[in-house]
């Protein structure tokens, strides 16, 4: 009973990760209405960026992580106004996609050749004390408290963010029609820059709770990820907050189970076989909305 | 004597065929004339392959307008199947080249099989959720052959999921798939001529299947997909057809591949997401939708890593910048409309 209490621990833990990675995902998603596969390559920039900072300058890990989301933030922004404004109005949908890819092994391989293909130890930098429940035999690591409250504190943030700022009103009509939102005098590519801002920031915080829990680090760290976030978000419905929050959570509970009591080595073909069924049963997804399209 | 005229897509596909027989006898002249060292040799069968998977996901991205990022998982089925055959027939089928062109069928038409049955829930989808799906299918056949154990004796074939020992096989059994390991002790029957055999087989089914009435609809969903409905094409069907045949082309693409290897693992060096990507770049370079292009680009991509020795640890980085750099020239509107603008330029230079 308490392994499996411990299971679902670390599951949730896991899922917040996802979640926080689908948070970014699914705002970019509903806005921009494209998949950005570098997003999970964000996250393995944000991890370098901390570990370069706190092991080879010995930074505050605060400092550390702070300057990890202003790198990403304006990488986020780089990226978009670079390799995906161009290609907004193109003429086939699989441009941007197909771009977006090429980020994403660019920014791959532009860490391969600056930090090595060996794996870096990711040392903690969130050093709160565990928690320790029915007489220590339930241990839950601080990583894990801050994941999950960090978690459900800025998925809470979005939601605010979008339904009381003239910002996030801004976007939420981008994502609904981009011609008519620059009718009313929304500036469609500056919102869509700040949603590619704010979704690589929480990339970059994704990026350090990802390898505080795990900490190994290589180029490759956070491409996995990525994609089981956006499977995430798929799950949740592409587009919704709170979905992608719950997808994220199920889904890491979903792989840890899965590792635990079916096969380690199945996993991840579990987290992909969930993602075939939903998209098979329910394509909108948990909480999304059904698009009909129109000539 | 009568002349007979071709028209234009006759021309440029012959042309096409041309050009493989040319390079074709090209090569076969420098090995004769030893111009070419071993190494490079070596290379020519892995080429064929990537020329085969090059053609195939063409099909899917030019043709039918989708992005499948799942094509190393349907070269990985058609691998194993043929592996699997080979071995397990290898005392019993005597006649090599036979045996060799069974094995190819079998491989051609499981991977067609994942195709199909992949293709029924995800063709529903579109854009980036058939490339997301796609990509999940590749990492998950990936991840099942990784613990799969397969096992022939008297008894039949068996299967099992987590070790040898649970397949309960008599002595006398033979291993075929032995998870991680993969198959072992496949001969070598695949050669260069045999490649270009099937890259021009490969050609032959693709150009036939563009210029044909089928071709047409397929070309005509992927450009718009509510009229073509509405003049009455089965989308699903013609959606289908064509993403199981481009699947079968990989799975072939495959046997060629496992025939070339003495051991065939599923590691993610040999069918994961980086091999999709490649084949994309090809693809891309080549410029979608044409056939000719993917084979030049195929060849030119493997060629210039092993010229320039220097450049081959920026390999990967340069097809990374290959991508972003063609997809924005080709298909940004401001690059489209400032081309033309430099080509009208030229013209009227000219007059």
């Amino acid at each position: 009973m308490s392994s499996f209490i411990s299971y679902l621990i670390s599951g949730i833990s896991l899922g917040s990760v996802y979640a926080i990675i689908a948070l970014g995902y699914t705002m970019v998603y509903g806005i921009a209405k494209m998949l950005n596969f570098a997003h999970g390559d964000v996250i393995m920039v944000g991890s370098y960026v901390v570990y370069v900072a706190v092991s080879g300058m010995g930074l505050n890990p605060i400092l550390a992580i702070l300057l990890s989301i202003i790198i990403c933030t304006l990488m986020g922004v780089v990226i978009e106004g670079v390799a995906y404004r161009p290609l907004r109005n193109a003429a086939s949908p699989l441009a941007v996609l197909i771009t977006a890819i090429g980020v994403s092994y660019l920014l791959q391989n532009v860490a391969l050749l600056i930090w090595g293909a060996d794996t870096k130890s990711f040392s903690n930098v969130i050093s709160l004390p565990s928690l320790k429940l029915a007489g220590g035999s339930i241990v839950i690591t601080g990583v894990t408290i801050v994941t999950i409250i960090g978690g459900i504190l800025i998925m809470a943030g979005l939601m605010l963010f979008i339904s009381k700022t003239k910002t996030g009103q801004a976007m939420l009509a981008v994502s609904e029609d981009k011609g008519a939102a620059q009718l009313m005098g929304i500036n469609v590519n500056k919102t869509i820059s700040i949603t590619f801002a704010i979704g690589s920031g929480l990339a970059a915080i994704a990026g350090v709770l990802l390898c505080s829990a795990y900490p190994s680090l290589t180029p490759y760290t956070g491409a996995m990820p990525g994609i089981k976030a956006f499977v995430a978000a798929v799950f949740g419905g592409i587009g919704s907050i709170p979905g992608a929050f719950i997808g994220g959570v199920v889904l890491g509970i979903l792989e840890i189970f899965g590792k635990a009591y079916i096969s380690s080595q199945m996993a991840d073909a579990i987290v992909f076989g969930v993602l075939i069924v939903v998209l098979v049963v329910k394509p909108t997804g948990i909480l999304g909305k059904n698009i009909q399209e129109k000539v | 004597m009568e002349k007979k005229k071709l028209n234009k897509t006759t021309k440029s596909n012959l042309i096409t065929y041309g050009m493989v027989l040319a390079a074709y006898l090209i090569v076969q002249g420098m090995i004769a004339g030893n111009l070419l060292s071993n190494l490079m040799q070596g290379l020519l069968v892995p080429l064929c392959v990537y020329i085969i998977l090059a053609l195939s996901l063409n099909l899917t991205v030019g043709i039918l307008g989708e992005l499948s990022l799942g094509h190393a998982g349907f070269m990985c089925i058609g691998a194993f199947t043929s592996a699997a055959f080979t071995k397990a027939t290898m005392d019993t089928f005597t006649n090599a080249g036979l045996r060799f062109f069974v094995a190819l069928i079998i491989g051609a038409v499981c991977a067609g099989i994942f195709g199909f049955l992949i293709g029924i829930p995800v063709l529903r989808l579109k854009g980036d959720y058939l490339a997301i799906v796609t990509l999940a299918f590749g990492e998950i056949i990936k991840n099942i052959i990784n613990v799969l154990y397969v096992g022939i004796d008297s008894n039949g074939i068996h299967f099992s999921m987590k070790d040898q020992m649970s397949l309960g096989m008599e002595p006398g059994g033979k291993m075929l798939i032995s998870g991680a390991m993969g198959i072992t002790g496949t001969p070598r029957q695949s050669t260069f001529t045999i490649g270009v055999v099937l890259i021009l087989v490969t050609l032959f089914v693709v150009l036939n299947l563009i210029n044909s009435r089928d071709g047409r609809a397929i070309m005509a969903i992927r450009d718009n997909r509510i009229a073509a409905e509405s003049i009455g094409i089965d989308i699903t069907k013609y959606k289908l057809k064509a993403f199981a045949i481009s699947a079968a082309l990989a799975g072939i693409g495959g046997v060629l591949y496992a025939h070339n290897l003495a051991t065939l693992t599923a590691l993610p060096k040999n069918f994961g997401y980086n091999m999709s990507i490649m084949f994309l770049v090809f693809v891309v370079l080549g410029g979608i939708g044409n056939m000719r292009g993917s084979i030049i680009a195929a060849v030119i991509l493997n060629l210039l890593p092993e010229l320039l020795r220097g450049l081959s640890d920026y390999r990967m980085l340069f097809y990374a910048i290959v991508l972003i750099v063609m997809m924005l020239i080709n298909w940004a509107p401001k690059a489209i409309e400032m081309r033309e603008r430099l080509f009208s330029k030229f013209k009227k230079k000219e007059a």
